[in-house]
């Protein structure tokens, strides 16, 4: 996993509440076997005004000029900023595949959906709380700051605009390491495979019908 | 100290292999269920990193999202959704798993089968490449769904690293009026708690509303559990559970079912146990529901007219409103049962099962789907449910009213098959998710239950289905 520090880049609004991950990734995309290569259809929906597919090209279709990921400089934004409950709906981890494929290392959002949140944390894409005055206040910033950019510190918890520290933002231990130093978590956890053989026997002996 | 403890307190404590200075837990995984579309990516990383699966006898895998409603005999069609059950396949194969493969009379939505096959039993830990696995909380299980990085992980080590979530209970108290399903109970819920509501918590669902239901109708009440934002929705266990359980494939037996069954009866809440956020809903105000916008929470009453955005006082709600209502082709004031539909999908994870197609089947006897409906499909959750549904004759009736009789998996829910709506088509679906797009590009979903999708079929628009009894 890539490790995420610190990171400074373009802001790209995305002005609605509760963005599902059926919106970030269509259905078609999630019969691929692979988790590469969905960034081009990154809010698939949204971003073309014809239909797309697996095995239709991208060059070619028509692009919706009013979709803001389609408007320099957010084509080239790498932190997306949300409003409420982002990324509920489907568990589909390829939103999440999508976004960093896009080139998104960071959303911020007053609130996430839980298992995109922990998703994020999987792939190295940082998902930010901040309070929802505090997102009001970067929206109202974006707008009129075209090509703003943000600077984020995860190791001192900070988001900095314009020269100016904005907010902290909370994250729990084990998630900062792993995500600090881009931990892959299966040999983490394996290095407790003794404690885990150990329950797993107690447990044979007491619910034995689970085995 | 408060030592009493929530069920889902309980479930957490009986699966914690160690914890974490800062309150992670390395959680014990009981049960793990696979299907196709989110576990490729995982199997994948588990070649390549040369592990194995940890416990092979956990799991048990199913292809439901993309397979074929129809005809079976000729395999599928679209070469990149074959290639995913295929790799399905071969990775069970490889790995030694079961699998109830596409020709497999078990084979059906991957909630649907687990309970159906005793697969998922009281006080385990199930989880699912897949958000709706809060289904199983039915149960009296601690159920959630996992990302792919999480199916990878569970593969590989049997456990998974937890937060844990805040207790929320929602109390359904009081009978449900006749004509009130479960589906109708759990959208007047998220209609009440709203779809972020439950992010961060643990539900339990309690009240005479919800012990007066069957395991089918708690299955639907927790399947949409993860739509008010929650992981996990359960119910405590009663003599319902047990019952349903008792004398399934994996369900145990002789002596070993009793020492079960005493463990059981222990998961449910302790009286005074404390919950951070507790929601009291009457079910006698409930009334057959209706959704009307782009998020489950867009929900009304069958009697009631479609919102104005401009009643509403919080500006980026209002907002979400006027785009839902532009989407939805929708303007605000029209009576929900003026609304004409035109295609019907009764089926999914949330509604297939047999007690889901008898109550819909009950409202289409001897009547005709109207004229205006483009396609009224019935798809059955599982193989099984399909089979008692043809013992019970319930095709027959469907088929006489002009509904298609179809081959169990997702199907119209998400449209990753070739059962989808085309744009601008408005449908009365039994699903879960009325997202943009959810079932096929432009598309116009109306979350029903099951009676109220068959009362829009036959009427050609929304109605109440207690009307057509
Ligand atoms: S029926 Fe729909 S919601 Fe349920 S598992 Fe299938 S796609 Fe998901």
């Amino acid at each position: 996993m890539q490790a995420f520090t610190q990171h400074t880049g373009i802001i790209a609004p995305l002005d609605r509440p509760n963005v599902d991950t059926d919106a970030i990734i269509p259905k078609q995309f999630l019969k691929s076997i692979k988790r590469s290569g969905f960034g081009p259809n990154a809010f698939d929906d949204w971003r073309y005004l014809d239909a797309g597919g697996p095995e239709i090209e991208n060059e070619g279709r028509r692009v919706n000029p009013d979709f803001i990921l389609n408007q320099p400089p957010y084509d080239k934004a790498t932190i997306l900023l949300a409003r409420e409950n982002f990324g509920c709906g489907s568990s589909r981890e390829h939103a999440v595949w999508a976004l960093d494929d896009f080139g998104f290392r960071a959303v911020v959002a007053p609130s996430f959906a839980d298992i995109f949140y922990n998703n994020s944390f999987k792939n190295g894409l940082l998902p930010i709380v901040l309070d929802a005055d505090v997102i009001d206040d970067l929206f109202k910033r974006v707008s009129e700051n075209n090509g703003l950019e943000l600077s984020i510190d995860l190791e001192a918890q900070t988001v900095s605009c314009q020269g100016e520290k904005i907010a902290t933002f909370e994250i729990d231990d084990f998630r900062k390491h792993c995500m600090l130093n881009g931990l892959d978590d299966i040999a983490l956890t394996l290095q407790h495979a003794d404690e885990i053989t150990v329950f797993e026997e107690k447990r044979k002996q007491t619910a034995p019908w689970l085995f | 100290m408060n030592k009493t403890k929530t069920l889902y307190d309980k479930l957490w404590l009986d699966h914690v292999v160690r914890s974490e200075a800062d309150g992670t837990a390395l959680l014990y995984i009981d049960r793990h269920l696979v299907h196709e579309v989110t576990s490729p990516q995982a199997f994948e990383g588990l070649r390549i990193a040369g592990r194995r699966p940890w416990r092979a006898s956990s799991i048990v895998a199913v292809p439901d999202h993309n397979v074929p409603t129809t005809d079976r005999s000729s395999g599928i069609q679209d070469p990149v959704a074959r290639l995913q059950v295929e790799t399905l396949d071969s990775n069970c194969k490889e790995f030694s798993l079961t699998e109830f493969d596409m020709a497999d009379e078990r084979q059906g939505i991957v909630h649907v089968i687990g309970p159906e096959q005793g697969a998922t039993l009281p006080g385990m830990t199930v989880v699912c490449g897949d958000s709706h696995t809060s289904t199983h909380g039915a149960f009296g299980a601690l159920a959630f769904g996992i990302g792919t990085s999480e199916v990878e992980h569970v593969l590989a080590t049997q456990c998974l690293m937890q937060n844990k979530s805040l207790n929320m209970l929602v109390s359904v108290d009081g009978d449900a009026p006749s004509g009130v399903t479960a589906k109708d109970i759990v959208l007047a819920v998220i209609g009440e708690i709203g779809t972020a509501g439950g992010t961060g918590y643990a539900i339990e669902f309690g009240g005479a509303a919800i012990r007066a239901l069957s395991i089918e109708g708690r299955m639907t009440v927790c399947n949409m559990a993860i739509e008010a934002g929650a992981r996990a929705g359960m119910v405590a266990v009663d003599e319902t559970t047990i019952e349903y359980v008792k004398g399934r494939p994996y369900s145990p037996t002789g002596e070993t079912l009793e020492k079960a069954i005493a463990y059981w009866s222990t998961l449910h809440s302790d009286e005074g146990a404390h919950f951070d956020k507790v929601v009291h809903l009457d079910a006698a105000d409930i009334k057959p529901q209706v959704t009307w916008g782009t998020s489950p929470e867009m929900v009304v009453d069958i009697d009631s007219v479609v919102p104005n955005p401009d009643d509403e006082t919080d500006k980026v709600k209002a907002d979400g409103m006027r785009k839902a209502l532009a989407y939805m082709g929708l303007e605000a004031g029209t009576p929900i049962n003026e609304i004409a539909v035109d295609k019907v999908f009764i089926g999914s994870c949330t509604n297939s099962r047999i007690e889901d197609l008898r109550d819909a089947a009950r409202i289409a006897e001897g009547k005709q789907v109207a004229g205006n409906i483009k396609l009224a499909m019935v798809v059955a959750g599982s193989g099984l449910v399909k089979k008692q549904a043809e013992a019970e004759g319930l095709d027959k009736i469907f088929i006489k009213a002009g509904f298609e009789w179809r081959e169990p998996g997702c199907s119209m829910c998400l449209a990753m098959n070739a059962d989808r709506l085309e744009p601008g088509e408005r449908c009365a679906s039994t699903s879960n998710r009325n997202f943009e797009g959810r079932q096929g590009q432009g598309g116009r979903t109306h979350l029903v239950s099951p009676a109220m999708a068959a009362a829009a079929a036959i009427e050609g628009h929304f109605a109440n289905a207690n009307d057509l009894v």
